[in-house]
């Protein structure tokens, strides 16, 4: 008897919490809306779906900015990613997604490197490394062999 | 011998210059601000519902009647724009005029928002999947922008807007040609 009025205590918590939780959930989110349609929907066409997919990895979220879009929950990056997916399912091509966001908020927005005024020595000096080693390992090499002759 | 020790010390002389270099970077705060790169460019197309009832919403046409504006971009979950209504209400009464666009918000919330937080907009757009934020280049909660008559934009205040910025919000708007 007891225990069944225990159990019958606790189920009762158990539904006061239910029916409280998804009054407070609400308040802790960011904003009241909804998700934008294709936030967290996959398109239906599963080509284009890893198109998108591959886009949004390489693009940065910007509210949490160590992240690509695809990895964040914030709604922002929700809304962005929406606005990849329709705009791959309305046949652009990914590129073209990339520059209007570039067009946008500068490189920052996406992380595949390109080369420009500013990040042309990132591409120019891993060369000349390659280069300066190459000359140096033929002088040694080139000496040594002259050594032997 | 010789030329073995110069290389060693041109090594740690680059090695130094390096750590000197992190150094420096690591002293300098972190700027988090993402600037559009929509200054000096047309407004993009939008025609975006009214946010709240009685109010008209906002199309991009509105903003190119020669008439410069400000255009805030808010929300009522935001906490910094609650900060900042004193200085719009300043900036209205300093003869701006300012339209709003509300991101991702409900209609009851941004008229609630209003109610307490005073309504110096004279059109509220609302945006409900960040669109017009997106194609403003805009990252975040709340964002100002210079509309010149032709509907340019001309300047991006990022952040909420102190007492100290109204001035060159003024400016700007000057500038823009109001």
């Amino acid at each position: 008897m007891v225990s069944r009025l225990r159990s019958t205590r606790t189920v009762c918590w158990l539904v006061i919490l239910a029916s409280v939780t998804p009054f407070t959930a609400p308040a802790l989110a960011q904003d009241s809306l909804p998700p934008a349609p294709y936030a967290y929907q996959q398109l239906e066409d599963p080509a284009l779906e890893a198109k998108a997919t591959d886009l949004m990895h390489t693009l940065r979220c910007l509210k949490c900015q160590s992240q690509s879009i695809a990895d964040s929950d914030a709604p922002m990056a929700g809304d962005m990613r929406h606005q990849v997916r329709t705009r791959i399912a309305a046949g652009e091509e990914p590129e073209e997604v990339r520059q209007w966001l570039v067009d946008r908020y500068g490189d920052y927005v996406s992380y595949q490197p390109r080369v420009t005024a500013s990040t042309w020595p990132l591409f120019a000096i891993p060369v000349l490394v390659v280069l300066l080693a190459g000359f140096i390992l033929r002088g040694r090499l080139g000496r040594k062999k002259g050594d032997a002759e | 011998m010789r030329r073995l020790r110069i290389f060693l010390w041109a090594m740690v002389a680059v090695v130094g210059s390096l750590f000197a270099l992190f150094a420096y970077q690591l002293s300098q705060p972190k700027d988090e601000f993402i600037e559009s790169a929509m200054i000096g460019e047309p407004l993009p197309e939008f025609d975006l519902r009214p946010a709240v009832e009685g109010q008209p919403g906002l199309a991009n046409t509105d903003l190119a009647d020669g008439k410069p504006r400000l255009v805030n971009i808010f929300a009522s979950w935001c906490v910094p724009c609650r900060a900042e209504a004193p200085q719009l209400e300043t900036l209205r009464q300093s003869g701006a005029e300012l339209v709003g666009i509300a991101i991702r918000d409900r209609p009851e919330d941004v008229a609630a928002f209003l109610q307490v937080y005073g309504n110096p907009f004279t059109a509220i757009g609302a945006d409900d999947i960040s669109e017009v934020q997106l194609a403003l280049g805009s990252s975040g909660v709340p964002e100002t922008f210079v509309i010149d008559g032709r509907g340019v934009i001309t300047y991006q205040h990022i952040g909420d807007i102190r007492p100290e910025h109204v001035q060159t919000l003024l400016h700007e708007l000057r500038e823009a040609g109001a």
